[in-house]
């Protein structure tokens, strides 16, 4: 049987987002917190990429800063996200003002969001269907019987039972698999060019979880979406990107796609979260990150992941500024200074 | 009082001399449910937790896993006596004797209490903010009026030492702290009771992969050096198979398999079993998740007849909808069949041999 004509995904390098030197500032009465760092990273069309880290790293502020969502007292102080949109053209979406037309259309119609927990996600008195259908009139001309009816086909698409009446639900009447599967359904009904999924399947159980990644899959595959997926799980990475962009400190430490990062992972940072893993490690003691990630008001000199690096060197890795991400081989950068030596370190064979 | 059930039941391994510090027999738990709107029929009560019986043994960890509304966190609860069981038994030992908790009132569990503790999930919620991490842990002793004055300190003090905070952290505030610290702290404020029977409530979901692994290490090393008898509530199967020595899969309320880490993880027999292996997305690319589960928990409102699993289940054939399985030893067990290997699955029912799946 020969293919559907529309089932090709680019992978050649169209890229749909790129960011430039993101510097994301909190001024809080502890000081200015540089909760994003100079994050650079792009996103092709029909990829998914995984930002990874652990709480306080940063993802989740880079992905707010793409819908300009950062909450005060927080802003964007640097840096550029530009948007090669099919739709509405090229557009550079840390220019754009509250108030101006192309951010709300980027904001939920070109770029969409599901966020990690379905209960404040979704408005308590008003109904799922309410929900769904509100994204719909925003960002297309349909009249509310239209929207109603794409609405409920949404929620058919993203696998929930009797879509109809699940519609004139409120949240609380329904599992919270099922409200997860109506805030993608949210996500989903603009067909965004960019989804953005911050920790969408942390809070739910395992077999949830392994049906909504499938979800989100089977939707890309279908739209050709790009996807930047946010989260700590290491496991949901390997089974859902293509390229990884591995954050500490507001930081890109190591970016490249899934494969080189989690076969042959270059950073110190990569290489502890993995053998952090329980399941790669079977009985015995788990090889632990010692320490903790440090505050954002006494972030170290130099590398700042050396308190907590077994390969840090006195005099190279704890003085300057954070080393910049550099090429380790073609399409995998890390940012270490020591990433060739301990490569040797570590497989002293090859 | 009654004495201790003597009829052998099959969740005992035989010829095991040693007495379990902990038996659980046919426990149950309802929960009544209101009426929600005048539209709505009024529903009977809830059977959150239905028919649980195990045992568990002096330095072991029992790993009670499944997905949410199992029932694993109300067995927990009805355990420690945080819920009173609507029925059944719960024979722990102490002091030499058997008592049954589920039996006893309120004043009379309080000597007890001391031997049973409970680590929480949530290290934000389950600590006071307005306490000193002093005040904390040694909190327990002085309710129990344990400890008092400098020996109170240096207990605390020994205590926070062993499980890696500093002394001059002693009179922080919990804000001070960060998630892995804040568990540690719980953990403290648990094992300063020199408790028999430790319950760890998804001690470790809430924290970020490099400080679980921390935390894990700490329980594993603490176990050891105490001697505890743990059991481990959680959803994650890969901490399961790092911490427990036996594995109780529920699914609405019920044990549907248990047995022998290794043994589990090796030769899942139960379909649900299977199911949430196949859910845990493994770190490795090449390693493509093919999960074989379907629908959604069922709704223990309105469980389905039969086997409760059987809506779910892609192995389904005609008894799974009449008759529910009853937790029998695992036909063929590679254990060497020891008997320690239970599924409730009509898979395993000798007339109809396993087919590998």
């Amino acid at each position: 049987m020969p293919p559907p004509a529309l089932e090709s995904v680019t992978t050649d390098g169209e890229v749909l987002l790129t960011v430039e030197d993101l510097h994301a500032h909190f001024f809080t009465e502890h000081g200015e917190l540089p909760a994003v760092d100079g994050v650079s990273f792009s996103i092709q069309r029909g990829r998914t990429l995984a930002l990874v880290g652990e709480s306080g790293c940063g993802k989740s502020v880079t992905a707010h800063a793409i819908l300009r969502l950062i909450p005060p007292p927080g802003r964007i102080v640097r840096g550029r996200m530009i948007l090669y949109s099919r739709r509405a053209g090229t557009i550079d979406i840390a220019t754009l003002e509250e108030g101006d037309d192309p951010l709300y259309q980027v904001r939920g119609g070109l770029v969409s969001m599901i966020f990690q927990e379905p209960m404040t996600a979704l408005s308590p008195v008003h109904t799922v269907g309410s929900q769904i259908s509100e994204a719909i009139l925003l960002h297309r001309k349909v009249t509310a019987a239209a929207a109603r009816h794409l609405g409920i086909d949404m929620l058919r698409r993203v696998g929930v039972a009797a879509p109809e009446r699940r519609y004139d639900q409120f949240p609380h009447e329904i599992s919270g698999g099922m409200r997860q599967r109506a805030v993608i359904a949210m996500a989903l009904v603009c067909n965004p060019e960019l989804l953005i999924a911050d920790e969408p399947t942390t809070a739910l159980d395992m077999t949830t979880q392994a049906q909504i990644l499938g979800l989100i899959k089977a939707f890309q595959h279908d739209t050709g979406c790009s996807v930047l997926f946010i989260t700590h799980d290491l496991g949901v990475v390997a089974q859902t990107a293509d390229d990884i962009a591995v954050m500490y400190l507001g930081r890109v430490v190591e970016h490249g796609n899934v494969r080189d990062i989690l076969k042959r992972p270059g950073h110190p940072y990569t290489q502890g979260l993995l053998r952090s893993l329980p399941s790669l490690n079977t009985g015995g003691r788990l090889a632990a990150i010692p320490g903790a990630v440090p505050s954002l008001t006494a972030i170290p000199a130099g590398c700042g992941f050396h308190p907590r690096c077994p390969h840090a060197r006195a005099g190279r890795c704890d003085i300057g500024s954070a080393p910049a991400l550099r090429a380790l081989t073609p399409g995998h950068s890390v940012a270490c200074v020591r990433a060739e030596e301990i490569a040797g370190e570590n497989h002293p064979a090859g | 009082m009654n004495p201790p059930v003597a009829t052998p039941d099959p969740a005992l391994p035989p010829g095991d001399v040693q007495e379990p510090l902990l038996s659980v027999r046919h426990l149950s738990k309802h929960f009544l449910t209101r009426r929600r709107s005048f539209l709505k029929k009024a529903a009977g009560p809830i059977c959150v937790v239905n028919d649980l019986s195990f045992d568990l043994y002096p330095g072991e960890t029992l790993g009670l896993v499944g997905e949410s509304g199992s029932g694993k966190t109300t067995t927990a609860r009805c355990i420690l006596r945080a819920l009173t069981p609507t029925s059944g038994e719960i024979w722990f030992r102490t002091n030499g004797q058997r008592v049954d908790l589920a039996r006893l009132s309120e004043r009379a569990l309080k000597p007890l209490r001391p031997a049973m503790q409970l680590i929480f999930q949530d290290p934000y919620s389950s600590l006071n903010p307005r306490m000193t991490v002093n005040q904390i842990v040694g909190e327990p002793l002085v309710i129990h009026r344990l400890a008092k004055g400098s020996e109170l300190d240096d207990r605390v003090a020994d205590m926070l030492l062993r499980i890696g905070l500093k002394p001059e952290h002693r009179m922080r505030y919990p804000h001070a702290f960060s998630g892995g610290q804040r568990q540690r702290i719980g953990i403290a404020r648990a094992l300063i009771m020199r408790p028999s029977l430790v319950v760890a409530d998804e001690a470790v979901s809430a924290l970020d992969v490099s400080v679980q692994a921390q935390v894990l290490n700490l329980l594993k090393d603490l176990q050891e050096e105490f001697k505890l008898t743990c059991i481990f509530v959680a959803h994650n199967l890969d901490v399961i198979r790092h911490v427990c020595d036996r594995v109780a899969v529920m699914y609405a309320g019920r044990i549907v398999e248990s047995g022998a880490t290794a043994e589990l993880f090796k030769d899942p027999r139960h379909p649900y079993t299977r199911a949430l292996h196949s859910a845990v997305p493994r770190p490795d690319p090449d390693q493509h998740m093919n999960f074989e589960i379907i629908g959604e928990a069922a709704d223990l409102g309105s469980l389905p007849s039969g086997c409760a699993y059987h809506p779910r289940c892609l192995q389904c054939f005609a008894p799974c909808q009449q008759h529910r399985p009853e937790l029998q030893p695992a036909i063929g067990d590679a254990a060497g069949g020891t008997g320690d290997h239970l599924v409730a699955c009509h898979l395993n029912d000798e007339a109809r041999p396993r087919e590998t799946p």
